[in-house]
């Protein structure tokens, strides 16, 4: 391979002659155009420039692009360029490359923001966010109420599939976290309270924790990570391929036909789904109290039997339908406020799984507050 | 340069998904900057034929073979190695999403050369340039036009120079002046740089504007039914599948 060579002379009287040798392929050392731009610049009374290209050898977009830079310095000098001294490829692409103009005011500039700019925007966004958030309950509330007076257009089978995919479908997931969670309470409870005698109490703490809060809040949790993301990605990627609009124009109401079967379906698997983590936790818990406390089978259970009451169950299958409903309005939500992009539906299905999470939390925090005033 | 050997050829090309045949016994030879069209009905395969082609699926029997070289019977590292020296064109750009033009041009750039970032971000630029997209360099797709995706795309196919151009359904979606500029572009593009492209297409007006090599797909017989230049193909033709696909279905059926 020979190596890429430019020389450049002024042959006549104001023509200037660029003399091109040698291999110029991109990612070799080719030289840079800098002698001719100089010239371009700094030789007076220059009106043309030609190009001796005789000794050039194989070349690709490496030429082209520093010939690009040549032309555009010398339209820039106001120098003419002749270009018959050039292969016909290269000239061709040279024309193609400039034949449409860059159009006026599509570049993009890139300007560093300020601080004060940035936490500006950034406060604006969380209220437009935070509006839509509000828009979006206020349709679902009135796409409820035409779910429930039979005028939403939904299908029936959608419902039962969504059913079977947040309900029958994480059974082994949630009996195992709920086992073991169950069996880690247990555990801890028999450490503390075999220090005062008072190791049977193990059973009550397990059954009060598991039915009161932790079958709800782990029960939920899955949910957001499996079936909150899963709606998120969803109808994200429905978005994406403009299924959402192909609804619209149908005149079908995409939230009564999209969000509402998906929240209901989570509603109502909820619960069923938290009764069956408290039942997986109070027996993962009789594993461990059975095996290192000195009791019986059925006093450990009938220990259980009186632990819980009746309020104690509902107030936990209540809590388990507020974060069900939340972690499918935050999948939902997300899902329809998604982008146009790949990147959006990864972004709204992370969204949908953490604000779907901190909704958890944070009302579990409110309700147990309202519960200790109400005495349940 | 052994110009006289095909760059192409295709030899007992038998395409299926599982058991369901989709085309057999593919014989063509398309040569070194050669227009080549894979022209059909809907459904006979043409884009299945063009995913053997470069790489994505694999024939159920025989071979491509790029300058005389078998394809699907040398070793993946050897099948890499001559993927490099395509570029294609995906029906609807297949940008990515999360990348700006000038991105999206520079990463085949990034993998394959040791230029820096500054002279990606010129190639980048001026491959943008030669599609007629001077400084939509900082645009995400999604900001930008089907048409201007598709040009875009066609400036992502081009980034390393390759020898060998794959369009499929270059056309679709664009409406008849777009598309008889893309046309343009891609015959000047071609000429200029000496490379040999292959078109998955059933616009008849750029396989006769822009195609001289082809071959013609019959969903019914599940093979090829004649293959060469398709203006003599449409006047000359034996077969009356050929012309009246040709001719939009007018043709007369002089059946020999």
């Amino acid at each position: 391979m020979n190596p890429a060579a430019l020389s450049v002379a002024e042959v006549d009287q104001g023509v200037l002659l660029v003399s091109l040798s040698g291999d110029w392929l991109l990612g070799s050392n080719l030289p840079a155009p800098d002698p001719v731009l100089d010239s371009l610049r700094q030789l007076p009374g220059l009106t043309s420039l030609s190009f001796d290209s005789q000794s050039l050898g194989d070349w690709d977009t490496g030429l082209v692009k520093v010939l690009i830079a040549v032309h555009r310095s010398a339209a820039a000098n106001g120098v003419a360029i002749d270009d018959t001294g050039l292969t016909n490829g290269v000239r061709k692409l040279i024309t193609l490359a400039f034949a449409v103009e860059e159009r006026e005011g599509a570049r993009r500039v890139v300007k560093d923001k300020t601080f004060l700019e940035q936490v500006g925007e950034n406060t604006l966004a969380r209220v437009a966010q935070g509006r839509e958030l509000l828009a979006f309950t206020g349709e679902l509330v009135l796409s409820c109420k035409r779910f429930l007076t039979g005028k939403a257009t939904y299908l029936r089978s959608d419902v039962v599939q969504y059913m079977q995919e947040a309900g029958a479908e994480a059974f082994a997931i949630v009996s195992l976290i709920s086992f073991l969670i169950g069996m880690i309470f247990a555990f801890v409870g028999v450490m503390q309270l075999e220090l005062f005698g008072a190791g049977i109490f193990t059973a009550d703490l397990v059954a009060i924790a598991m039915i009161r809060e932790m079958a709800a809040i782990m029960t939920g949790i899955i949910m957001a990570g499996r079936t909150g993301a899963a709606y998120a990605a969803q109808i994200g990627t429905m978005k994406v391929n403009e299924e959402i609009d192909a609804l619209t124009t149908l005149g079908i109401n995409p939230i009564d036909f999209l969000v509402t079967p998906r929240i209901i379906a989570l509603i109502v698997m909820m619960p069923l789904l938290t009764m069956y983590a408290s039942l997986m936790g109070i027996i993962g818990g009789t594993f461990v109290g059975l095996a290192m406390l000195d009791v019986s089978l059925l006093q450990y259970v009938s220990q259980t039997i009186e632990a819980v009451h009746l309020n104690s169950l509902f107030g936990g299958l209540f809590k388990s339908i507020v974060y069900g409903s939340l972690v499918a309005l935050a999948g939902c939500q997300n899902g329809m406020a998604c982008g146009n992009s790949a990147l959006a539906v990864g972004e709204c299905t992370t969204k949908a799984v953490v604000s779907g999470i901190v909704l958890i939390v944070v009302s579990a925090a409110i309700l147990t507050v309202i519960y200790i005033n109400l005495g349940i | 340069m052994a110009d006289t050997q095909p760059h192409i050829t295709a030899h007992d090309l038998t395409m299926a998904y599982g058991d369901f045949l989709i085309q057999k016994d593919l014989n063509f030879a398309i040569n070194r900057g050669d227009i080549f069209i894979i022209m059909g009905g809907s459904g006979c395969g043409k884009s299945t034929l063009l995913k053997i082609m470069i790489g994505l699926k694999s024939p159920a029997t025989g071979d491509v073979c790029y300058d005389g070289e078998a394809f699907w019977s040398s070793s993946a590292a050897d099948r890499e190695a001559t993927k490099r020296k395509f570029g294609t064109l995906f029906q609807s750009g297949a940008l990515w999403s999360s990348m700006t033009l000038a991105e999206n041009i520079g990463l085949a750039l990034q993998q394959y050369t040791d230029l820096g970032a500054a002279e990606i971000r010129e190639v980048a630029a001026y491959k943008l340039m030669l599609v007629g997209l001077a400084g939509f360099e900082d645009y995400y797709p999604n900001e930008i036009s089907g048409g201007m995706k598709k040009r875009a795309g066609l400036a992502r196919a081009m980034a390393l120079d390759p020898e060998i151009l794959f369009f499929d359904e270059p056309s679709a979606g664009l409406d008849p002046i777009s598309a008889k500029l893309l046309d343009d572009l891609i015959l000047e593009l071609c000429e200029s740089l000496g490379t040999t492209v292959v078109i998955v297409t059933h616009e008849l007006a750029s396989i006769f504007a822009i195609g001289n090599n082809s071959v013609f797909l019959d969903p019914v017989t599940k093979t090829q039914l004649a293959t060469g230049n398709p203006n003599k193909m449409r006047d000359h033709h034996p077969n009356f599948e050929v012309r009246n696909f040709l001719r939009r279905g007018e043709a007369e059926d002089e059946a020999a």
